[in-house]
């Protein structure tokens, strides 16, 4: 079998389609299994009550902030680099799913702070920097919505990927840099050594549950794409030959 | 004919460019301006107590200076791409590398060297002391080469599209983070009276990353908005 067949966008929606349920599924049970061990099993936390349970859906949903971004970058550089159409717009794909996750972070960081800390927000370098990372997301989104044509919007968002990408160890360590500075230790999120292994547990499961999900989703809003982009595929008006070729014209 | 060397294209480039904003002037004078009325509105908008416009200083002189520069942004590129300067640019043989460098040292000649001059006399209403003055000055000297060189980046991937404006501030502004901060520390370090030297030198090393990547993603951003 020629498993290149499937770089083809009109070949892989088929498959994307098979693939969700087997994603989405096991996502649900996850969830499921994870919330039930972080609510029930886990013991509360001597220093923050019950309120601490929030970083079951906190802490995976930051980690997956951060890594759908390189693995968006990654995928916008693979689509410029091979010029993948697929890899592109799996790439407009993960930004969404990103963001949302980013957002998700900052919103359920407020929660927890407020009961914890007694304030919604807190100029922490951690925070700063999601905050940051949520704005190099919907800058990506914007420019690429605001390009008519899809090519370009393509190219134009694999370069600003992979700018942010270079960037984004630059902004993190010049956010932890300020905030040293500026404000003394004060604040420690988990100051406690070692997390109970059941609690530990239960974070690992939510965050094997977020990716499954991760890729449910980015699966279905990717079959969206292809079927907005590709629905002429069978009058080929623009193949994929032929835009090249007025590509190099216009070089 | 004979094709030109690759450092007299990049000598054309530049004076080409330093002609070109000399004869539109008012285009200069208002982004100077700007700077200037952005920095004023601080002390009205909070208070005329000179401890604490003495706090604010470094980062109001340079969060302004960040706006300012996003200003002459559109003006990188635009011109050139509306009557298609940029293409006969793009096809010439000479590295486009080059060109872009050229091109974003006119832009900060024009724009950002004229903030780096009046920003001292506008660190005084701040009432900062001359050696902070001199740090502020260098801060500026090092910080806004990089602004033009991340924008130059924004500026060629929002080329022809519709609200470039708004949407180049969207891509640059959190870009431009690093230099806020070490630009601003370093003024603040001066202020507590402590060596802004290491925050300097990290804006020195922001510049030189700039220096050498940031023309090749521009030179990318072009080809892309062009085909």
């Amino acid at each position: 079998m020629n498993i290149y067949k499937y770089a083809s966008p009109s070949n892989f929606y088929p498959l994307a389609g098979k693939m969700i349920p087997w994603f989405a599924i096991p996502a649900t049970l996850l969830f499921i299994v994870g919330l039930y061990v972080g609510f029930f099993v886990a013991p509360t936390d001597f220093q923050q009550g019950d309120a601490y349970r929030i970083i079951f859906i906190h802490v995976p949903a930051a980690w997956m902030g951060m890594m759908l971004y390189v693995l968006m970058a990654a995928y916008a550089g693979i689509g410029w680099a091979f010029n993948a159409r697929l890899a592109s717009m799996m790439a407009t794909s993960l930004s969404i799913t990103g963001a949302l996750f980013t957002f998700l972070s900052l919103v359920t960081g407020a929660f927890w702070g407020k009961p914890t800390w007694g304030t919604w927000w807190v100029w922490d370098a951690r925070m700063t920097s999601t905050l940051i990372l949520l704005f190099l997301y919907i800058g990506f989104i914007s420019l690429q919505s605001s390009i008519e044509d899809p090519r370009r919007a393509d190219r134009a968002g694999a370069v600003l990927a992979l700018v942010g990408v270079i960037n984004v160890p630059i902004i993190y360590f010049s956010v932890q840099w300020w905030n040293t500075l500026h404000q003394g230790a004060t604040i420690r999120i988990l100051n406690k050594p070692t997390m109970a292994p059941p609690m530990l547990a239960a974070m690992l499961i939510m965050l094997a549950a977020c990716w499954l999900y991760s890729v449910a989703v980015v699966l279905v809003r990717l079959r969206c794409i292809i079927l907005e982009r590709e629905h002429e595929a069978g009058r080929p008006l623009r193949s994929p030959a032929t835009s090249k070729l007025s590509a190099m014209e216009s070089i | 004919m004979s094709v030109p060397s690759t450092w007299s294209m990049f000598r054309w480039i530049v004076w080409r460019d330093l002609m070109l904003a000399w004869r539109r002037r008012a285009d200069v004078l208002s982004t100077l301006f700007f700077f200037m009325i952005v920095v004023s509105l601080f002390p009205l908008s909070t208070s005329p107590d000179p401890q604490l416009l003495k706090s604010i200083a470094p980062g109001v002189v340079w969060v302004a200076a960040l706006l300012a520069s996003m200003l002459s942004l559109g003006r990188l590129f635009a011109n050139d791409y509306a009557d298609g300067t940029l293409e006969q640019i793009l096809l010439t043989p000479q590295p486009l590398y080059l060109i872009v460098a050229g091109k974003v040292l006119a832009q900060w000649i024009v724009s950002e060297v004229p903030l780096v001059l009046v920003a001292p006399v506008l660190g005084v209403q701040f009432g900062l002391s001359q050696n902070t003055l001199l740090v502020l000055g260098l801060s500026l000297v090092l910080g806004t080469p990089v602004l033009s060189l991340i924008g130059s980046i924004g500026a060629a991937l929002t080329l022809g599209l519709r609200s470039s404006n708004v949407l180049v501030a969207l891509l640059v502004l959190p870009l431009y983070i690093p230099v806020l901060i070490f630009g601003a520390l370093a003024v603040d370090a001066s202020i507590a009276g402590t060596s802004p030297q290491s925050h300097l030198s990290l804006l020195g090393a922001v510049l030189i990353l700039a220096v050498v990547f940031a023309p090749w993603a521009t030179s990318a951003a072009l080809k892309i908005s062009i085909e």
